[in-house]
């Protein structure tokens, strides 16, 4: 409520400065499981390839790892439930309409073959069905990097519907460099020249397209650069450059070196997943957000017709 | 209304057995702020309490629509010079009773004395194009015969997903349960054809129920009556076929602009956009696998 | 004007808008800018209290400018009644009119009477030297005329002394620009209301003035609702379709506790309740109260028909039909001075029915302390309101005043059944009653009223058996045998109603009042509901659907009298029976027929009396009354422009100052009304007013109001968690103007401050109340919703607690709706401090405790 002594409330554009659409109620296990999908979906690719390439290493450190993103994935989901004895409901129908149901088939599939992959590279068992398994999970780790962009971009949430050509790249490169960052802790140095390429790449990618984002939003893009989500943006470019030119210059030469830089670049991730996650929260709380591009649409004779007035006795669209 | 909104004609649902879709056409024009139907909706949907105490919002202490407030009176006290006051003097002047009683019939509708406390009672908007129950990953949100869209309380596992989706922000988590929560257009009283709580208390019919065809037509005639009685801002809200949600089966008439009310002045539903989004989605995938292949394999040589 | 009908009455407000959609025009004259004036076509800001002015300045533009409805006016007022040469109006004695006794405060009336009355006229009125009650204190029941007609007359209103010269001279200086002074109303604004109400009048048009507590609740509020009586009768409003003077109650079923009384002065059916003057003498008692002509001069078979329902058997010829049975009333009991004398250890027990004085009583405080005085207090309610926990949880035990120890009160609490619990009926404003059925069994313990009051009798009945004493047979003779029914035993209402209709000698049920008789031979629990169960039917019952019948719906429910939905409905037809307009056609004389016809509403004249009929010489009752004088409940047959008898406060409205008020009287010397009832007590100090020293302490202006959310003092709604929530907190409304003026914060704190109590609000500043200007001075109001109290759901402090006692003599209500006050910013003082911002408020403004 606002103190205001003696005067009039200011004109109003919106109904006593309220959100016109709901926060979205999910807790921190949900940029903390855009980060662990990222990282397990991306780590299971970076392993198949890594076997297909020959980097055996590397890949029998990344399929852990990969499990590990994956295993942990659907309890931070679970965790988030309002009800959360009733995750099976997820699985009552598959819909391409909600991006949330095909993630959690895409989770059951990169669950089941990533388990199968990385016990197999871990033990040596299964080693008929980890030959379908592991490219199978390979090919579902990528979608599960990219598809929780498409999940929070499908809401009426502006800063994340406005960025719904950019969130997945952004959650990509996010995957990439978390993959590659993870294994290049990891995995010897000698052993992890594929990671350390992999990490630079994702990470030179995710601050690009971050910054690609932000041109293209323009002022709907504003709620990325304040609060909490433009703390969380500057640590994330500040601990992705940092741990990428760490890797770069030193990953090769220096285990610790390459731990360190690997640690920033997934703390980077984390937090760009966090900045994300804090810019959708902070547009759906101000109705500036809401209300102002809509407005725009509406003035500028772009709007959808929700309102018609009555003119000259019949009912008009759009005009204010 | 135009034929794919009818509730016949949505897939995979009644054919046979859907009936005519039915909503609610709020006048806001006629709305006295009475909250009967915030009252009355609690009563028959046994929603919770939910205090906020002292807003000090005009005359609204419910705040806004959620798990437990599925009907939500509105209270706008806007500075309106129009009307005598503006002329008050030169009227005065001319001395002209004619003049004086012609204009007692200005000031039309919630407002009066320079002043203007527009009241509304918002509701789900029950979308032709809803985005909550499109979105939702476990059908909970489905579509009734009615055309009405609903929450199946033993279904819902709070996964908070048409939250964010909804662009009226009408669905919310309720503490405690879970669950979300949201108007019903009261679909147990419907099935024995009865008329939403709502609506049957509201005392002026400020909250009319019915046949959304006829619900609109009565609209139209409302809207062009207040026109010509000088209510130059009187607009509908989502009573067309093609706005950015395809109709919605609660629709309003307004004094002024949605945004006012707390209403978004160009609602979309999110998931117009899916074939575009699944496309990034997808391409975002393709280009970190070939990125990585690229990158991983590529080193080798 | 003084309604905020939108928010206190909505459901009946759907027919106001349903009329402003038809092309009627509303305009809402009220101090604040409410829920109602957000609906009207216009809405005036006027000053609490000095709606007087405003009417009678609509008065003085109808009579200036001949806007009057001549012929109405001529035919159906007393416009051309002659009026006593020693008639003295304010004008002449600069506010007082002739009569009044400076020693008791009181008039002598007998100069305001008809020329050519003699002084039987009033002489009733003498037992009202030092109490009006009683005898003759309603209406024109005592008047007497020679066969219905006053004796002197000029039909040409020309004669000074005539009613209509006398009410153009009266409301001559109430001018547009006296308005603008005294009501702060823009004189422009006020005629184009004047104008609007004149406009809508004549043969095709009428308007209806609708009034509430808001008029009521002043020391002039009789003469308030007078002047708008004025208004419409000018303006033939009265008795016509969509005319009238509309009296919205305070809260369901005001009107049927009136009807049948819960007050201490009447008897059902608006009968007086007998003084110690008639003794034992029934006749005495019909000619001290009742006139020979009109409705009235049956008032022995209304009397003796309610001595025979009560006492049945018992009530014989021979015992004047136990007429002596009757209680008598000696003074002014009405509600204050009856919790004065509690304060004053003169009354010793109290019960407290759907009341909740701790909250919703003037001068809160005061009340509390009266509690604490009584040897015991049985409250019924349907939970533990204030009235019941005063003695353990009160403002005065919170700032350490008392404590409980020293409470000596024995208190009873007894759990009350809710209205969807019990069947009975709601009459409401249009004298309609509508019976409503048991939804559900009360809970528990929980009795209705109608038990709890049959059972007393019963117990009391029970322990006076046998008893030989003369003074007990009253009780132990009551008809009081009412069938038992469902599993709480509650007593059969439908069987109530039964007696309240009703029967004759041989137990048929009696149709009509006109049926009843003097001789014992019938009896009715209440002549104006004679009928109501007409043919063994409850006729509150029927819930015909409007489209299966007449736009006057006579088969939903049913309207006293007789099933009359407009009263004085002849007034609908001119003189010679025919309507006024094709339009506004509703009763009519059809002269072939030989009888009054109507649209469908019941004709409330004798239904074959002609237009044309002249009542002979020594006819009395009804058949006194001309065959063109429409209002038949007054001895001549006529509307009451000026009125003779029945006002203690005088023949015609007159504008006074409200007993609290920041400036002077602007029309007469005499600055509040010379009859108000004032008690200059320790726990009752005044603010200052006017000029007086000190009155710059309290220089605002204090309204008190309620809410749509909230019902009354709050023990119905308070208590519900759905309509708690919608109105969480006792808060103030004041201007931006005022907030800056006194730093006050919207959504912060205030205390608000009298010589009587200091209490706490948040505060809403809004433009909704305005500043006004007011004789060269700008004045601020607050505003109060009084719905908040210790209990409940949703706590706050009192508005009531603000409030001095200030009577309107007619009818003992307090100035609820105004006083002074000062605001300041923040919570007011806890304990001992508050005491003592209290005593520095009386300090600097002159006054004692």
């Amino acid at each position: 409520m606002s103190a205001t002594t003696g005067a009039t409330r200011p004109p109003q554009r919106s109904y006593h400065g309220n959100p016109v659409i709901k926060e979205p109620i999910w807790k921190p296990e949900i940029p903390w499981y855009f980060f662990t999908g990222g990282l397990g979906g991306g780590s299971a690719a970076l392993a198949y390839l890594a076997e297909l390439g020959g980097h055996e290493q590397l890949a029998r450190r990344a399929w852990p790892i990969a499990l590990g993103g994956i295993g942990v994935s659907p309890l931070l989901l679970i965790s988030d439930l309002g009800v959360p004895h009733r995750f099976l409901n997820m699985l009552r129908m598959f819909k391409v309409t909600s991006p949330m149901s095909v993630g959690s088939w895409l989770l059951v599939a990169g669950g089941a073959t990533t388990t199968v992959a990385a016990t197999n590279a871990l033990t040596g068992r299964l080693a008929g069905p980890a030959r379908l398994a592991k490219p199978a999970a390979a090919l579902v780790g990528l979608p599960i990097s990219t598809y929780t962009a498409a999940l929070i971009a499908q809401t009426a949430v502006p800063a994340w519907h406005g960025a719904r050509r950019e969130l997945p790249a952004i959650f990509a490169a996010g995957a990439a460099a978390s993959a590659g960052a993870a294994a290049t802790i990891a995995t010897p140095v000698r052993h992890a020249a594929p990671a350390r390429r992999v990490a630079l790449a994702g990470a030179a990618a995710e601050l690009l397209s971050v910054q690609a984002m932000e041109q293209w939003l323009g002022a709907v893009g504003e709620p990325y650069h304040v609060e909490q989500a433009g703390t969380y943006a500057r640590a994330a470019r500040a601990l992705t450059v940092g741990g990428a030119l760490l890797i770069g210059a030193a990953g090769a030469r220096s285990r610790v070196a390459a731990a360190v830089g690997g640690g920033m670049v997934l703390a980077g991730a984390v937090c760009e997943r966090w900045s994300v996650f804090k810019a959708g929260l902070q547009s759906a709380r101000d109705p500036k957000y809401v209300v102002g591009p809509q407005r725009e649409r509406v003035d500028g004779g772009r709007g959808h017709g929700a309102s018609r007035r009555a003119l000259d006795g019949r009912v008009a669209e759009g005009a204010r | 209304m135009s034929e794919r909104l009818r509730t016949h004609a949505w897939p995979g649902t009644y054919d046979g057995e859907a009936k005519p879709r039915m909503g609610f056409f709020t006048d806001t024009s006629i709305c006295i702020g009475c909250k009967a139907c915030e009252v009355a909706c609690k009563e028959w949907n046994r929603v919770p309490e939910s205090p906020q105490g002292f807003t000090g919002d005009s005359y609204d202490n419910t705040v806004d629509l959620g798990a437990n407030s599925w009907r939500h009176v509105a209270f706008v006290e806007q500075r309106k010079p129009l009307g005598i006051d503006a002329a008050e003097r030169s009227l005065a002047e001319a001395a002209n009773l004619d003049q004086l009683v012609a204009e007692t019939g200005l000031q039309t509708y919630q407002e009066g004395d320079g002043l203007r406390w527009l009241m509304a009672s918002d509701v789900c908007k029950h979308c032709t194009e809803a985005a909550c129950l499109e979105v939702c990953p476990t059908g909970a949100l489905f579509r009734t015969e009615f055309g009405t869209v609903v929450v199946q309380e033993d279904v819902c596992n709070g996964c908070g997903y048409c939250v964010p989706a909804c662009p009226f922000g009408v669905l919310d988590q309720r503490e405690g349960d879970g669950r979300v929560w949201k108007c019903t257009l009261c679909y147990d009283r419907l099935k024995d054809d009865q008329e939403p709580a709502c609506a049957q208390a509201c005392p002026t019919d400020s909250i009319q129920f019915g046949e959304l065809d006829d619900l609109r037509e009565r609209a139209r005639a409302r809207v062009e009556a207040l026109a010509e009685a000088g209510a130059e801002r009187a607009q509908l809200y989502l009573a067309g076929d093609d706005d950015g949600i395809g109709g919605a089966g609660a629709f309003f008439l307004l004094l002024d602009d949605p945004e006012v009310y707390g209403l978004p002045p160009d609602p979309v539903d999110a998931t117009r956009d899916l074939g575009s989004t699944w496309a990034a989605a997808g391409v975002a995938a393709a280009a970190l696998g070939a990125a990585l292949a690229a990158v991983v394999l590529g080193g080798r040589r | 004007m003084g309604s905020n009908m939108a928010e206190q009455h909505p459901v009946g407000f759907q027919w106001v808008i349903e009329a402003k959609e038809r092309g009627a025009t509303v305009m809402h004259v009220d101090p604040r800018f409410t829920r109602t004036s957000a609906m009207a076509d216009l809405h005036a800001p006027l000053r609490p209290g000095t709606d007087i002015v405003f009417l009678g300045a609509v008065i003085n533009h109808i009579m200036s400018g001949r806007r009057e409805f001549t012929e109405y006016v001529r035919h159906y007022t007393n416009a051309r009644v002659i009026i006593k040469e020693s008639f003295r109006d304010t004008d002449e004695l600069d506010g007082y009119f002739s009569g009044f006794e400076q020693e008791d405060g009181l008039y002598r009336v007998d100069s305001w009477g008809y020329a050519g009355t003699s002084g039987e006229l009033t002489a009733g009125k003498r037992e009202q030297t030092g109490d009006v009650s009683g005898d003759q204190a309603h209406g024109a029941h005592g008047m007497k005329l020679e066969h219905g007609e006053p004796p002197e007359e000029d039909w040409t209103l020309q004669h000074p002394r005539c009613v209509f010269q006398i009410l153009r001279r009266h409301y001559a200086r109430y001018t547009p620009e006296m308005v603008e002074e005294v009501c702060g109303v823009p004189r422009e604004r006020f005629l184009q209301i004047a104008e609007t109400l004149c406009r809508n009048s004549g043969p095709e048009r009428t308007g209806a003035i609708c009034y509430a507590v808001g008029w009521t609740q002043h020391t002039v509020g009789v003469q308030m609702i007078r002047a708008a009586s004025i208004i419409q009768l000018l303006l033939g409003n009265v008795g016509r379709p969509g005319g009238g003077v509309l009296a919205l109650r305070g809260h369901a079923n005001i009107q049927g506790s009136t009807d049948i009384p819960t007050l201490y002065d009447i008897l059902p059916g608006y009968i007086p309740m007998p003084h110690p003057t008639s003794r034992d003498d029934l006749a005495r008692f019909v000619e001290l109260n009742g006139p020979d002509t009109g409705a009235w001069g049956s008032l022995d078979a209304y009397v003796t028909s309610l001595l025979k329902a009560w006492w049945g058997e018992a009530a014989t010829a021979d015992n004047q039909f136990a007429y002596s049975y009757l209680p008598r009333i000696d003074g002014d009991h009405s509600h204050y001075p009856m919790m004065l004398r509690m304060l004053d250890g003169r009354t010793r027990g109290f019960v407290v029915i759907g009341q909740n004085p701790a909250v919703g009583s003037a001068n809160s405080g005061l009340m509390r302390r009266a509690l604490a005085n009584l040897e015991w207090l049985v409250v019924r309610d349907m939970s533990e309101i204030e009235t019941a926990a005063f003695w353990h949880d009160s403002p005065e035990i919170e700032a350490g005043e008392t404590r409980p120890e020293e409470i000596a009160t024995e208190v009873f609490f007894l759990p009350a059944a809710a209205h969807t619990e019990k069947d009975g009926t709601f009459t409401n404003t249009q004298r309609l009653l509508q019976w409503h059925h048991k939804a559900v069994e009360p809970p528990g313990d929980c009795r209705s009223d109608l038990w709890f009051a049959y059972q007393l009798g019963q117990r009391i009945r029970a322990r006076l058996a046998g008893s030989p004493l003369q003074r007990d047979r009253p009780l132990l003779d009551l008809t009081w045998d009412y069938p038992l029914q469902g599993p709480k035993q509650e007593p059969d209402a439908d069987a109530v109603m039964q007696e309240i209709n009703g029967r004759h000698a041989d137990g048929r049920f009696v149709s009509r009042y006109q049926e009843l008789r003097a001789d014992g031979s019938t009896s009715c629990g209440s002549w104006i509901h004679a009928g109501i169960y007409a043919d063994g039917v409850n006729q509150t019952a029927r819930k015909k659907p409007g489209r299966e019948q007449n736009w006057i719906a006579p088969e939903w429910g049913w309207a006293w009298p007789g099933n009359r939905h407009i009263l004085y409905n002849r007034a609908s037809a001119d003189p010679q029976g025919r309507p006024w307009s094709e339009r506004k056609r509703y009763v009519w004389w059809d002269a072939d027929e030989g009888s009054w016809q109507s649209l469908g509403d019941v004709p409330d004249f004798e239904p074959t009396t002609p237009p044309d009929y002249t009542p002979p010489d020594g006819a009395t009752g009804t058949s006194a009354i001309r065959g063109d004088a429409p209002f038949i409940l007054h001895p001549d047959g006529l509307g009451w422009l000026y009125a003779p008898q029945g006002l203690v406060d005088g023949p015609l409205p007159t504008h006074y100052e409200p007993e609290e008020s920041p400036v002077p009287n602007r029309l007469y010397a005499v600055r509040a009304s010379p009859t108000r009832q004032r008690f200059e007590r320790p726990g009752n100090p005044y603010n200052p007013a006017d000029a007086q020293p000190g009155a710059d302490v309290f220089p605002f202006v204090l309204g008190t109001y309620r809410l749509t959310e909230h019902h009354t003092a709050g023990g119905m709604s308070r208590t519900v968690p759905y309509l708690a929530e919608l109105q969480p907190e006792l808060f103030c409304e004041v201007s931006p103007q005022l907030a800056a003026l006194r730093g006050l914060e919207h959504g912060g704190w205030a205390t608000i401050a009298t010589t009587r109590a200091a209490i706490e609000a948040r505060v809403m500043v809004t433009e909704r109340v305005k500043p006004l200007r007011v004789q060269g001075r700008t004045l601020h109001t607050v505003g109060l919703p009084y719905h908040w109290g210790r209990k409940g759901l949703v706590k706050g402090d009192a508005a009531n607690e603000l409030l001095g006692l200030a009577l309107d003599r007619n009818v003992h209500i307090s100035e609820y709706k105004v006083a002074t006050c000062d605001i300041r910013p923040g919570r007011r003082p806890r304990g001992p401090a508050l005491a003592a911002l209290l005593s520095d408020y009386r300090r600097r403004a002159g006054v004692g405790r």
